[in-house]
């Protein structure tokens, strides 16, 4: 099978390229991480991220075919050859296949996402019914992977100042949580022209999201949630 | 060569579970706290459970820490210590309403409470039948439960060293431990995390098997260091083999599936649990139901054109449990087997999962390396500024066999306990010692052999070589003759090990050079475990030898000490003197 990767290494003071590759596959190789790890036999200077090869951990973003997902869950079968793989688009390159995620995580950590409930915990859990708890869904299953932020133009302009897809999906789910009690202050913080509102509904993040969560029906959400509490 | 240096109170090496808990103790008790991880702490190992934390709140019906406690005794085939197993139990309630507090989006019953599911070997009333005390986010516990301790760090300001990978333990003259050299990956710049304690939670090391459940990262990066650091590695020869792997894939399918009403069936349909555990049927302890699925397959009852693997059903449950309490078991089914578990079974086969050995540790989270052994001498002894908690420790609560949901339970309960006996060790002993003049000598001569090897082995083949070892000579059935040229075999490939060679030697993220690192951690783990299985001669747990079938408590109720120096090994007893509760005697296991 036929790959065409974007290489680049600082330390040999390079310009990026794309480099070929034919691989021989296994029949077991089922999914381009599996592919992946062959060519890394062959070339062990080809650099990427990866971990749990199941889709949970969120290490191996990038972009495929010119869409971002995760290289564990996405099957060979499916790719048009030369498959075409290059870093998550938006961020810095450190190296090859590997992002500097720090922009990422700064807008994910601005959006303080921890419960907040400043109440004497009872002795055993706090009570939730079901349907309380169901409005989590959709929302806590998010994995950190940022497809979803770097597929999206507004992130790409303001990596700085807006939140971006993800950070926000995680935003509403504190919101959303029958158990936090700052939403006011998390609808503050997000009443800007920027952190909230560069979303203009392009919904690539909807597209791209390997877990098929929906980042812009949640900014909908807060949007609803501003809207109600300014009448 | 003179390194960079950096002085923290304490280290954690591993943001999982274990460490993100031990993390949030520390650094709300305001102490210097350096988190170290090779991956971005939500991207550990722990993010990969799905099925639940196992805690008798007795929200489904009457539920007592006892006999969360028996279960687990029994369970660990007798082979966990009753001391460690009773704090876990009794303090696991606790900590499940404190992660609830966190915010852990945990399943709901129609009265608010948290939802728990029935698990393998978990019961009521000692054995009697099967309890829901599996405290669980659908399929999806681990993922919740990680994100929920990092957010939980966020808040407490902790400080994360990201993409640091640990190399070598730091002891000075006396034994005590004075932190890590570790590596940054990015940079490629090595240092010295100079720490008044240490505390490893470096997880498993499941990629020693060929198939395993377990991610890349599973290295037991926390057991190579301390092997060569001269601490010894306990009852390595016990490794949980998994029921329910995708065949093929290895990828997990939790127990959860069983404990919602999934079976499994063999060839001619035949729901085979009922002979081999007629009480407890498909939720039986995983070794008991991992030996009668490889029993079924090798006498010919496999499914499938090769007849190589077994039928789990969960379509009965219908579409709505499934999507409800199964989401993640689907979606990876549909991905990784191409069936739609609403439909069809899914193909499954023991797979490696879970390591019960590790790092000697006690309750407290405290590193004991026994002065003497065989009976005398100081058994007890504690490490200095050493501890261990979570998957990479040996406290030893698992034993020969780890009961489903206890893991995340045992992540919680002893990063806590670790944490708050390292705040009691820096209280008490407020200075800091020097670092001796060779910290980093080993380090430093491992990088630079790495660096200039010439002609030498494939890192990538020896690893390999490595994981079809212990697949065929240490797997679900062990016998003497494979176990004994497992032994050689796995000495030939440690040599090999020592001579591996990289070709690419940039300093930036070079991902060659940590996997070159993992294999020096890999290889002692995979020594160790043959070694000492090689040794144990009865059946216990997971280890099942063909020709001692049976348990012998007689000669073999006690843990084995593997030494990487000259593979050898000890032995020490067994805690059976529970903290206060009394003593489960050893019987026969049955369930």
């Amino acid at each position: 099978m036929r790959f065409r990767i974007f290489r680049y290494d600082p330390d040999k003071n390079d310009k990026p390229t794309m480099q070929d590759y034919d691989v021989r596959l296994d029949p077991h190789d089922r999914m381009l991480l599996d592919a992946l790890v062959r060519i890394k036999e062959q070339d062990d200077s080809l650099s990427l991220r990866r971990s749990c090869r199941e889709g949970v951990c969120g290490s191996d973003a990038m972009n495929i075919n010119g869409k971002n997902g995760l290289a564990c869950i996405t099957k060979l079968a499916e790719l048009k050859e030369p498959v075409e793989l290059r870093p998550l688009p938006g961020l810095p390159v450190i190296r090859d296949l590997i992002v500097d995620m720090s922009q990422f995580f700064k807008q994910y950590h601005s959006i303080k996402p921890y419960l907040m409930n400043d109440d004497l915990p009872p002795e055993k859990e706090r009570l939730q019914s079901p349907e309380e708890r169901e409005a989590l869904d959709g929302l806590y299953e998010c994995i950190l992977c940022a497809c979803c932020s770097t597929a999206c133009p507004s992130f790409w302009w303001n990596p700085d100042k807006f939140v971006g897809p993800a950070g926000l999906l995680q935003a509403y789910r504190f919101i959303a949580d029958s158990r936090d009690q700052a939403a006011g202050e998390r609808l503050d913080d997000l009443e800007d022209p920027y952190r909230l509102f560069r979303c203009h509904s392009i919904m690539n993040c909807v597209d791209v999201c390997p877990k098929n969560l929906n980042p812009t029906r949640a900014i909908g959400k807060i949007k609803e949630l501003m809207v109600k509490r300014s009448v | 060569m003179a390194l960079a240096k950096r002085s923290f109170d304490v280290v954690v090496v591993g943001a999982g579970g274990a460490g993100l808990r031990a993390a949030l103790q520390l650094s709300e008790a305001g102490l210097k706290v350096a988190v170290l991880s090779k991956v971005f702490p939500t991207r550990s190992h722990t993010v990969a459970a799905q099925g639940g934390i196992g805690a008798a709140l007795g929200n489904m019906g009457e539920d007592s820490w006892l006999w969360h406690m028996y279960d687990t005794v029994k369970g660990s085939d007798w082979l966990g210590d009753q001391d460690t197993i009773e704090f876990m139990c009794r303090e696991a309630p606790k900590a499940v309403y404190e992660l609830e507090h966190f915010g852990m989006p945990f399943d709901r019953n129609e009265n608010g409470t948290v939802y728990q599911r029935p698990f393998g070997g978990h019961s009521q009333n000692f054995g009697e039948r099967p309890v829901q005390r599996s405290c669980c986010a659908a399929d999806r516990t681990g993922h919740a439960m990680l994100h929920t301790l990092y957010q939980r760090n966020v808040r407490a300001r902790t400080q994360f060293f990201v993409e640091w990978m640990a190399l070598d333990l730091v002891r000075d003259a006396s034994g005590q431990v004075l932190g890590v050299t570790a590596l940054e990956m990015e940079t490629g710049e090595l240092m010295i995390l100079h720490a008044r304690a240490t505390l490893f939670a470096t997880g498993g090391a499941g990629r020693i098997f060929a198939s395993s459940t377990n991610a890349f990262i599973c290295t037991g990066d926390g057991l190579g260091m301390a092997a060569r650091a001269g601490i010894p590695l306990e009852d390595m020869e016990f490794w949980q083999f998994h029921p329910t792997g995708v065949a093929g894939a290895g990828i997990l399918i939790t127990e959860g599936v069983r404990g919602e009403g999934g079976y499994l069936l063999n060839k001619s349909g035949e729901r085979f649990m009922e002979r081999y555990a007629p009480n407890l049927k498909d939720l039986a302890s995983r070794d008991v139901v991992s030996r009668a699925m490889a029993t079924e397959i090798k006498e010919g009852r496999g499914a499938g054109p090769h007849s190589d693997y077994l039928l789990l059903k969960l379509d009965h449950l219908g579409p709505e449990v499934i999507d409800k309490r199964l989401p993640g078991i689907r979606e990876i089914s549909i991905k990784f087997a191409n069936t739609d578990p609403v439909k069809d079974p899914i193909p499954v086969v023991p797979t490696a999962h879970y390591m019960m050995g590790g790092i000697p540790a006690n309750y407290l989270g405290e590193v004991i390396a026994p002065e003497f052994s065989n009976g005398s001498g100081n058994l007890e002894k504690v490490v200095p500024g050493f501890y261990a908690a979570g998957e990479c420790a040996c406290a030893s609560v698992h034993g020969a066999n780890r009961l489903g949901t206890n893991s995340l339970t045992d992540l919680l309960v002893f990063g806590k306990s670790a944490a708050d006996s390292v705040i009691k060790f820096l209280a008490e002993n407020p200075g800091r010692k020097d670092l001796p003049k060779d910290a980093a000598e080993r380090t430093q001569s491992r990088l630079t052999r790495l660096d200039s090897q010439k002609n030498g082995e494939s890192v990538a083949e020896v690893g390999a070589e490595i994981r079809r070892a212990m697949q065929t000579h240490c797997g679900v059935f062990r016998f003497p003759d494979m176990l004994a040229a497992g032994v050689k075999r796995i000495r030939e490939l440690a040599d090999r090990a020592t001579r591996t060679e990289i070709r690419d030697k940039s300093r930036v993220f070079n991902t060659a050079r940590i996997e070159a690192l993992e294999l020096d951690n890999l290889i002692e783990v995979a020594r160790a475990s043959m070694v000492s299985a090689e040794a144990r001669k009865e059946s216990r747990g997971a280890h099942d030898r063909a020709d001692h079938q049976d348990r012998d408590d007689a000669n073999w109720l006690k843990h084995t000490l593997w030494y990487k120096d000259g593979d050898r090994l000890d032995y020490k007893p067994v805690h059976m003197k529970p903290l206060t509760a009394r003593s489960i005697e050893p019987k026969v296991r049955t369930y």
